[in-house]
């Protein structure tokens, strides 16, 4: 039985996250490469990056960031680097080019909107409230006129 | 035998729904009593019938009666009997179940509770209520029948998925679907509000129970998600930005807008189109959602059940509902008039801006869920969608609600002098600052995001203290008069502080957590963060229906021993699936957070451990907005509507 627990564990043991061997001894260069693993994308995984991912292509790539950033790649070097092998796909944060700036400019474009709207509104609503203190009858007017003269 | 009786009360259910859904609307509309009156008896039909239905299936998980495949599929004679009854609703096929059944039931509360609704409304959203359940039960029994047998039943079940046997997640759904299937009582009033041409007050006061309640469920449900995701995965994230919790996300959003929105229509008579848009919206993100998780059209960590002809129908459902929904207030928007009339700097002009915030953080978030499929189909451009982005996008949202909310609650209606309030909060504000300064000195330069966190955390609370403090008057015996507050003056500080507290626990995790990954040996120690955490023994067990190998640590501080932690990793061989049980400690000011991971070669294990600064608030906050929410809605003005019910039927927009 206890083989058998064993195994068992063994066989359906997941890769935990960042295993304690990949990590660089430079802790400069490990912080860089969390960074990095952070901004990717598990590509075998629903929305996970690859930097909290148990997936074993996510320890390929994290790997793979380590590997460039010893071998003296920027951080943007990595990131092209993988991005050419793997499409664009990876990218949890899509680049600001092309189609996606209307996914960018989404969020200020409808606020923008959404404040004229609001605005117009409020316009709409105070100038209501004008006529309404501001007309008065014939009689009122005369009464007024009289106390005004007194 | 009791799986076929639970599956024609199913049917019948259908039968009771379809005629709910027209007599009392031929009834209302030739204004014939007797046709109106149908509505009730219908509706607690409905709900008793599906409730019987889903007693039936429940019963089949129960005594693990294999015959019934969708048993098979999901669950296992050696499950925890909690995890049995849970387990119903834990697959696609008995979570629709959940939904209908959750759908009927708000359909009878409102027949219940809705004594004082003039009968023409109340027949039409009864009805209303019930087209939306006729069209539910058809997807069920057309695409995701729960009752189907299997010809030849086998030995044992395939287990449930062993992510989902945990109370956090087990009571997740549940919360999450009260919240949703809310939202659909308030879509049924707008549409009869649209159909009746009439929005008044009264209608206000009679949808924001109902919107309070919708939204309180939300607000517990995704709370008990992220938690669920905070302990189980085994990392300590709490939200992902993943399609389906984005999918539960939206509706929050709207629904809190339609809360204050309502509130305006309740109290001034102002904003009516625009609350009747924002009930149709809350519940088209409702139905959104559900098609989100149902298609997997997104894929997501969530996609336990995806089938794409499943989503074809619920999108459907969708098209009609909203389509019918926004044609019909194309029509009738113009009718609905305001009256109240109010000056640029006052209560009203707050909370528009607080809808048109809450609104468009909620559209940038579906944007960014659905821009993956919308730059494939249009683009040809296959990409990710992921945390930075809504991180980026979202967040200044969330700071300007921040930063406006302690102000603008404190403005009065109509025409307001925005000095006095701010003098009224100065205290307040110089408090947030201290603390944000305080923040800001005592982490060693990293980001700004802790400071101005705490910042608007502090400011928040404070303002919430101010605003309440200000409701109790002059001169001596405010804090007995304090206590004599009614309930909805406690519920909205109450709520807003809510808002702050979960803000500092977002930041402060974000900012100021730390991690430790190593190797170690049995008793072996490591620091973290002030703390040693020492490796004591790990061994093999074996539990009901897992495998589990237990390590035991013990945490101390300056030599003194705080506690004991069992972190766990387990196999379910039968559905072959690892899982991660995190230990936690769990602290005021912060949580310390191990995970134990695979065995080495030299005969150590692998050990990730975390320190979680102010965790804890991340979900007592969304407690104290979730008892807001209570507080408001047990509030005796709520339950009596006593001035509604004199009005005359309120009076018809012009």
């Amino acid at each position: 039985m206890r083989r058998l627990i064993l195994v068992l564990i063994l066989l359906a043991a997941p890769a935990l996250a960042v295993q304690p061997d990949e990590i660089l001894d430079d802790p400069a260069l490990e912080a860089r490469a969390r960074d990095i693993s952070a901004g990717l994308r598990c590509l075998v995984c629903r929305s996970e990056n690859i930097d909290e991912s148990n997936a074993g292509l996510a320890r390929d790539l994290r790997l793979l960031v380590r590997e460039r950033l010893v071998a003296g790649d920027t951080n943007e070097e990595v990131v092209d680097y993988i991005v050419d092998r793997y499409g664009e796909y990876v990218l949890l944060k899509p680049t600001v080019d092309g189609a996606n700036l209307l996914l960018w400019l989404a969020g200020p474009l409808m606020l923008g909107a959404g404040l004229v709207m609001g605005g117009l509104y409020l316009r709409r609503r105070a100038a209501a409230s004008e006529p309404e203190t501001a007309r008065l009858s014939k009689d009122e007017e005369a009464r007024l006129r009289e106390i005004l003269d007194d | 035998m009791i799986i076929e009786l639970g599956h024609f009360s199913l049917i019948l259910a259908l039968f009771v729904a379809c005629l709910q859904a027209a007599i009392p609307l031929i009834g209302a509309h030739r204004r014939w009593p007797g046709w109106m009156a149908v509505a009730e008896p219908a509706a607690t039909a409905q709900f008793l019938l599906i409730a019987a239905s889903f007693a039936a299936l429940t019963y089949a998980f129960v005594t693990s009666d294999f015959s019934v495949r969708l048993v098979v599929l999901n669950s296992h004679t050696d499950k925890p009997l909690l995890y049995k009854i849970t387990g119903t609703w834990g697959n696609h096929e008995g979570s629709m179940l959940l939904w209908v059944l959750i759908l009927s039931l708000f359909g009878a509360a409102v027949a219940w509770l809705g004594d004082n609704l003039p009968p023409t409304l109340k027949a039409r959203v009864l009805s209303v209520q019930a087209m939306i359940g006729v069209a539910f039960l058809l997807f069920i029994l057309f695409t995701s029948n729960p009752f189907l047998r299997v010809a030849v039943p086998p030995f044992n079940g395939q287990d449930l998925n062993p992510l989902l046997q945990d109370p956090g997640l087990a009571f997740h759904p549940p919360f999450l679907y009260l919240g949703y299937v809310g939202l659909s009582t308030t879509f049924s009033f707008a549409v009869a509000a649209l159909i009746e041409g009439r929005v008044d007050a009264a209608w206000a006061r009679w949808v924001r129970p109902w919107t309070l309640a919708a939204w309180m469920f939300l607000t517990v449900g995704i709370g008990l998600g992220s938690w669920w995701a905070y302990y189980e995965l085994g990392w300590g994230g709490f939200w992902f930005w993943d399609p389906v919790e984005n999918a539960s996300f939206m509706p929050w959003l709207f629904a809190a807008a339609l809360l204050h929105s309502a509130i305006v229509v309740e109290k001034r008579e102002a904003l009516k189109s625009w609350t009747i848009l924002l009930a149709i919206l809350a519940f088209t993100f409702s139905l959104i959602g559900t098609f989100i998780v149902r298609s997997g059209i997104l894929t997501s960590v969530h996609a336990f059940a995806t089938d794409p002809e499943r989503g074809v129908f619920i999108l459907l459902i969708l098209a009609v509902f909203v389509g019918g929904a926004l044609t019909l207030f194309a029509f009738r928007a113009s009718a609905m008039q305001a009256k109240g009339v109010f000056a640029a700097k006052s209560r009203e002009t707050a909370l528009i801006l607080n809808n048109v915030l809450l609104a468009v953080s909620a559209l940038v978030v579906f944007t960014g869920t659905i821009w993956p499929l919308a730059a494939e189909m249009f683009f040809g451009r296959k990409l990710s969608v992921g945390a930075p982005f809504f991180n980026a996008a979202f967040t200044p949202f969330m700071v300007a609600i921040g930063l406006l909310l302690p102000l603008g609650a404190m403005l009065p209606w109509k025409r307001a002098r925005v000095g006095r309030a701010a003098r009224a909060l100065l205290p307040a504000f110089g408090l947030a600052l201290a603390v944000g300064a305080l923040a800001w000195t005592m982490q060693s330069g990293r980001s700004t995001l802790g400071p101005v966190g705490m910042f608007l955390a502090a400011w928040l609370i404070s303002g919430a203290a101010v605003d309440l403090w200000s409701r109790t008057g002059r001169g001596a015996g405010r804090l007995a008069r304090l206590l004599r507050l009614p309930r909805a003056d406690w519920g909205k500080p109450v709520a807003h502080a809510g808002l702050g507290v979960t803000m500092a626990g977002i930041s402060a995790m974000l900012a100021w957590q730390a991690e430790d990954i190593r190797v170690m040996q049995e008793g072996e120690s490591l620091q973290i963060a002030g703390y040693e955490l020492r490796l004591d023994a790990v061994n093999r067990e074996q539990g009901p229906n897992y495998f589990s190998t237990k390590a035991s640590f013990t945490l101390s501080r300056d030599g003194r021993e705080i506690a004991t932690m069992l972190p766990e990793k387990r196999v379910y061989p039968v559905a072959q699936m690892p899982t991660t049980e995190a230990a936690l400690d769990n602290g005021f000011l912060r949580d310390i957070y191990v995970v134990i991971g695979d065995p080495q070669d030299n005969g150590g294990w692998a050990v990730r451990s975390y320190y979680k600064p102010l965790a804890n608030w991340i979900w007592g906050g969304a407690i104290l907005m979730a008892l807001g929410g209570f507080l408001s809605l047990s509030d005796r003005r709520f339950r009596v509507a006593a001035g509604a019910r004199k009005l005359p039927q309120g009076v018809p927009a012009e």
